[in-house]
């Protein structure tokens, strides 16, 4: 039993990380409708950002992580005004393709300045552990989840709160209804963005800390929070943290309990969360807590 | 207050659908918009409040002026700034916000500031059915709700013109009669308005001036009262029968004149 509470806090914390990289894909999607596949891309972006300020420069970590979310506010914009304002109402697929690309053209911008060796961000959340009952906790763990609590908090906040947050969910709705309120499309898209590059960049410091290792490789871990927002619903903060949460644990428990199922093959955790993902769509069409839309019947 | 000359509007490059359309509204007024589907109405109000690079479409001559200022090519939110606010046809609420959401949308270029509160209080007090439902989504009020809904999102603009794109459009005649109300009640508040409608009756029972298009033309204007009696209008828009003769010369020309311009 112990040994399962034990499996399952370390799938939480992967799962946080995955909640992250989740998040940034949803505001996107949320506020524009596109599926952004450049996300790994800022993920790796962040990461090395975060690696350059606190190891390259060795200043304090704190300063490290929020210059990264900055750049990856400024990249994630600037992807935006540059790539994706040309392909407003060109069909989403052409945005998709550009996403696309976009990844490529970030993933050699990474490696042409950083190269491809495993670096390290070091230790900055320390390795103590806390001990409850039968179960330890890596205190990095901790951060992990906090962090992506506080960042799915403030989102909440923003989007039922602020004037910015509810202009933008306006604007997902109905872009010409929002521009004759004077709301312009345009900034929101570039906010959407940016928001979505510092997020990448938080979800690429934790992944690449502790326990972590920065290579350009884990922009790929973008991947594995694809499955999270299907799965939890691609409009819906909530349904990213809580579907990275899902994805986390699950993988965390097949590998931990399924690696003696031989005959499953010993990878079987990399592709449970499409398992998942396939299972739950095929209970619920629009994930756990994606709308439908809301029609008057 | 506001002033429309010469304006043509082509969409996709191709289709000219304004064909040189005049129009003023004299501050304080309500100035009726009437005419047959495809006319171009809704086109008119879109060059007007800017937007029609939505729709791809464009002013190709013409001019619009706001207080005496050329509006034509300003940037939509810069347009309800100074003042100008539609409510565009169809309703168009943003389904899946809350009545508050909706008019905190609306009041986004005004920020939350006691303005913004003013007005809340303001529309809460004209629509009591909105004040009942505030948190309830926009999706499932009822059409007249959402019509209500989206002309109390136009007054949290402050706005010193309103254009409302026909706002009683598949409504019970009850309704159709509050929202008339309502409309009276914001112009003799101090607010301008254009009132686009098919329904004529209700239209030129509260304007003081009309308009009526065809086919991207202005064919007939004059004070509200003119229209009224006009037999043209009445006969077309207002399903008041002539002198009740029912030859087949009637009817023939009834044919040639429910188009007043080839
Ligand atoms: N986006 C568009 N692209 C091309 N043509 C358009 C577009 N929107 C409208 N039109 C055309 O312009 C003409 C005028 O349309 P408009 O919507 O302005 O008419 P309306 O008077 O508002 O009609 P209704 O009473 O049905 O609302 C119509 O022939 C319509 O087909
Ligand atoms: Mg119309």
């Amino acid at each position: 039993m112990s040994d399962f509470l034990q499996v399952t806090v370390q799938g939480i914390a992967a799962g946080s990380k995955y909640a992250l990289v989740a998040l940034g894909f949803v505001v996107i999607f949320k506020a524009t409708g596109v599926i952004n596949f450049a996300q790994g891309g800022f993920v790796l972006f962040g990461a090395y950002l975060a690696y350059n300020v606190g190891t390259t420069w060795g200043l304090p970590f704190v300063f490290a992580v929020v210059l990264a979310m900055v750049g990856g506010a400024i990249i994630g914009a600037t992807v935006e005004r540059v790539a994706l304002r040309p392909m407003i109402g060109q069909p989403p697929f052409a945005a998709i393709m550009i996403t696309i690309g976009v990844l490529f053209v970030l993933e050699q911008i990474v490696t042409s300045i950083w190269g491809f060796d495993t670096l390290n961000l070091g230790d900055p959340w320390g390795n103590d552990r806390i001990a409850a009952g039968d179960v330890t906790i890596a205190v990095r763990n901790l951060w992990s989840v906090g962090l992506a609590g506080a960042a799915l908090l403030a989102f909440f906040l923003f989007f039922r709160y602020s004037n910015t947050g509810v202009a933008m969910r306006a604007t997902a709705l109905d872009p010409e209804a929002a521009l004759a309120q004077g709301i312009s499309p345009g900034r929101v898209y570039t906010l959407a963005w940016a928001v979505s590059g510092a997020v990448a960049a938080l979800a690429g410091v934790t992944l690449a800390s502790g326990s972590g290792q920065l290579s350009p490789g884990i922009g790929y871990v973008a991947l594995a929070a694809f499955p999270a927002i299907i799965l939890g619903g691609l409009d819906s903060p909530a349904g990213a943290v809580l579907g990275g949460l899902l994805i986390g644990v699950s993988q965390a428990l097949t590998a931990r309990y399924l690696a003696d199922w031989s005959w499953l093959g010993t990878n079987f955790h990399t592709v449970m969360p499409y398992v998942l993902m396939v299972l739950i769509l095929l209970v619920r069409p629009y994930g756990l807590f994606g709308t439908r839309e809301v029609q008057r019947v | 207050m506001l002033r429309v000359r010469n304006l043509e509007v082509v969409y996709g490059g191709v289709a000219l659908v304004l064909r040189g359309i005049s129009l003023d509204v004299p501050t304080g007024g309500v100035a009726a918009v009437l005419g047959a589907n495809g006319a171009g109405k809704t086109t008119l109000l879109r060059a007007i409040t800017g937007l029609l690079g939505v729709h791809r479409g464009a002013i190709t001559k013409g001019t619009v002026e706001f207080d005496g200022k050329r509006i034509d090519g300003m940037e939509p939110a810069n347009i309800v700034r100074m003042g100008m606010s539609q409510v565009m046809e169809g309703r168009r609420t943003f389904a899946e916000l809350t009545v508050d959401e909706n008019l905190r949308a609306g009041a986004y270029t005004k920020g939350s500031g006691p303005e913004t509160k003013a007005n809340f209080e303001k529309v809460m007090d004209l629509f009591p059915v909105l004040a009942k439902r505030r948190k309830s989504v926009a999706g499932y009020l009822s059409g007249g709700e959402q019509q209500m809904l989206v002309i109390g999102r136009a007054l949290m603009q402050s706005p010193r013109l309103l254009l409302l794109d026909e706002p009683s459009l598949g409504l019970a005649p009850l309704v159709v009669e509050q929202i008339r109300d309502i409309i009276v009640g914001v112009n003799e508040a101090g607010t301008s308005v254009v009132l686009v409608e098919q329904n004529a009756t209700m239209a030129l029972s509260i304007a003081t001036v009309g308009y009526v298009l065809e086919t991207g033309r202005v064919v007939k204007d004059g004070p509200a009262e003119k229209l009224r009696d006009d037999a043209d209008i009445r006969e077309f828009y207002l399903g008041i029968a002539g002198e009740g003769r029912r030859s087949f010369r009637d009817i023939k020309s009834y044919r040639r004149r429910k188009r007043w311009s080839a």
